[in-house]
């Protein structure tokens, strides 16, 4: 699908996004190879997510330009679409809230399907089975209304979907975020090793250091729109050279933590960057 | 806010959809049998419509061969009720089923359409909406002259907003969830997601709506027969047995107005009770977690 091996799946430079005089997104670049996991972190309100939907074309960037597999993304026929849909998907944080309510998952999985390719009714069920069975859905999960799943298995149901598409990138916003711990890490497992079969690669948002740890290679840091640090994610996470990186890992609750202390660097950060404290 | 509204919807959807109350179901059962009244009035009724006979006439309810009673020229008024009940059944039906069928379009147009196109159907909604249905009609019949197809359309006019207003907000809530845009990132266009998506998500609001509205057009077309606008005489309803009861009334003989005038009542309480049920019951598909 790519034109050379060697270039970089998804390209972004110097993207901004304004909602009327507030900027979200302020001159934000990376590059993601093909089959690697970049991991953006940062607070909510950091600009993150808006991102991320302007990767999928969900928002209209203000400015700078989003490259899959050298297309510019930003779609206006249907043949666009549906090809931009082939490059690039994406995972929502609330698992329920992204299907629709009537449909059973098997059918909501089997939809894009119809979309994108041509398949016999035969093929497409064995299609559905086989994205199910590699995600870890029962038949019975298959058949089942969304609601009647839990949220790891909607979250599953949500990847098989989008894994169907067979997209280069798969953007996860938050995806694991309203799971609980144990679930989350099953998910990340599966991420990981879909990865690994595959040579797709992530986009991961998050806020939770710890997953963007467990399921990336490398990571950028934003804050107020703009990106403060980058690098490996396990350099990043070891010595973090910006204040705000490790505010970030201060605020972690863990052994011997110190809430005073966050917020007394917080107050400096803030103080710093003569921006106001939005942080706490 | 969020967190326990939902909930709390949730439980009384799935409740209220497992035993359903009984005014529903006798709600339900009545309408059926109003309907097939209707439909096999020709064998059902024991008299015809139209048969007068003056020795019969104001005859009371119960009396031998005449179970509701006779009007004043001596017609039974089972009879004429089984047979008014077609127009009046009928004539709203479509009334509604145009106002439905507009009113879907033009509330999903507007929700889902560029920014003008809902500035502009919604304010165009808003002026036939502060407009009174039975207005609109009687300025038909003023125009066109008398007859049920004029005011039939008119009606359906007026009702067009009452359910296009509700459609479109419903669809732009319905547009705000997750999964509307989850479709947009997979390649699917707009008007596919609002049509395979939006609109089965809204139908049971959208029946509700219709249930509501044809209640009211029931009542409307009802009053003009009754005040002599809508039906012509050969033809009758309900509303023009109570415009021709009407002198009897005065003369101290209520029933020939009074058993039209209660199959208008029950069949429109009938009617809202499962439009409202309807619309409670939305919890069960559009249930939201």
């Amino acid at each position: 699908m790519s034109p050379s091996a060697a270039a970089p799946v998804l390209e972004v430079t110097g993207l901004c996004k304004r909602f009327g005089t507030l900027t979200a997104v302020d001159d934000v670049d990376f590059t993601l190879e093909r089959g690697a996991s970049l991991g953006i972190v940062g607070e909510s309100g950091s600009g993150k997510t808006t991102t991320a939907r302007i990767l999928v074309g969900l928002e209209r960037a203000t400015a700078g330009e989003v490259r899959l597999d050298g297309e510019l993304v930003g779609t206006s026929s249907r043949r666009q679409r549906v090809a931009q849909a082939r490059r690039i998907q994406m995972i929502f944080q609330d698992p329920y809230q992204s299907f629709d309510p009537r449909l059973t998952v098997e059918e909501a999985i089997a939809e894009p399907l119809r979309l994108h390719f041509r398949l016999s009714a035969e093929a497409r069920r064995r299609r559905v089975a086989e994205l199910c069975d590699q995600v870890g859905l029962s038949e019975r999960n298959a058949r089942a209304l969304p609601r009647q799943l839990s949220g790891g298995q909607r979250q599953r149901a949500a990847i098989a979907r989008a894994l169907g598409i067979e997209p280069a990138v798969l953007v996860l916003d938050e995806a694991v975020a309203a799971l609980d711990v144990s679930i989350q890490a099953q998910v990340l497992t599966l991420l990981d090793q879909i990865r690994r079969d595959t040579d797709i690669s992530y986009v991961f948002v998050s806020h939770d250091l710890g997953v963007v740890r467990a399921v990336t290679d490398t990571a950028v840091v934003m804050r107020l729109g703009r990106v403060v640090e980058r690098g490996p994610t396990e350099d990043l996470l070891r010595s973090p050279q910006h204040p705000y990186t490790r505010l970030l890992l201060d605020s972690v609750p863990e052994p011997g933590w110190d809430p005073a202390a966050v917020a007394r660097s917080n107050r400096a950060l803030a103080a710093a960057a003569d921006a106001p404290g939005d942080l706490a | 806010m969020t967190l326990t509204l939902p909930a709390l919807r949730t439980r009384r959807g799935t409740s209220r959809a497992r035993r359903r109350p009984v005014a529903v179901l006798l709600s339900g059962g009545f309408l059926v049998v109003v309907a097939a009244v209707a439909a096999l009035a020709p064998v059902l009724a024991p008299h015809s419509p139209d048969a007068t006979s003056l020795l019969d006439s104001f005859l009371l309810p119960g009396a031998p061969g005449h179970l509701l009673g006779t009007d004043s020229t001596g017609r039974d008024t089972l009879s004429r009720l089984m047979y008014g009940a077609r127009l009046s059944l009928l004539a709203p039906l479509g009334v509604v089923a145009l106002a439905t069928i507009a009113g879907v379009t033009l509330g999903l147009l507007a929700a889902r359409g560029p920014g003008w196109l809902d500035v502009l159907l919604s304010r165009a909604m808003d002026v036939v909406f502060a407009f009174p249905g039975l207005l609109l009609a009687m300025l038909a019949i003023a125009v066109f002259g008398r007859g049920l197809t004029a005011p039939m359309i008119a009606l359906a006019i007026a009702y067009t907003p009452f359910v296009g207003r509700v459609v479109r907000s419903l669809a732009l809530q319905e547009s705000a969830r997750p999964y509307v845009e989850s479709y947009q990132v997979m390649g699917f266009g707009r008007l596919a997601v609002t049509l395979r998506h939006v609109l089965p998500n809204l139908t049971p609001v959208i029946a509700a709506q219709s249930a509501l509205a044809f209640g009211y057009a029931l009542i409307d077309l009802a009053t003009l027969s009754f005040l002599g606008l809508g039906v012509r005489p050969p033809q009758s309803d309900w509303g023009s047995m109570i415009a021709q009861a009407q002198p009897a009334l005065l003369q101290g003989l209520p029933w020939p107005a009074v058993v039209p005038g209660i199959a208008v009542l029950l069949t429109v309480v009938a009617v809202n009770v499962l439009g409202d049920h309807l619309g409670n019951s939305v919890g069960r598909t559009g249930e939201r977690s």
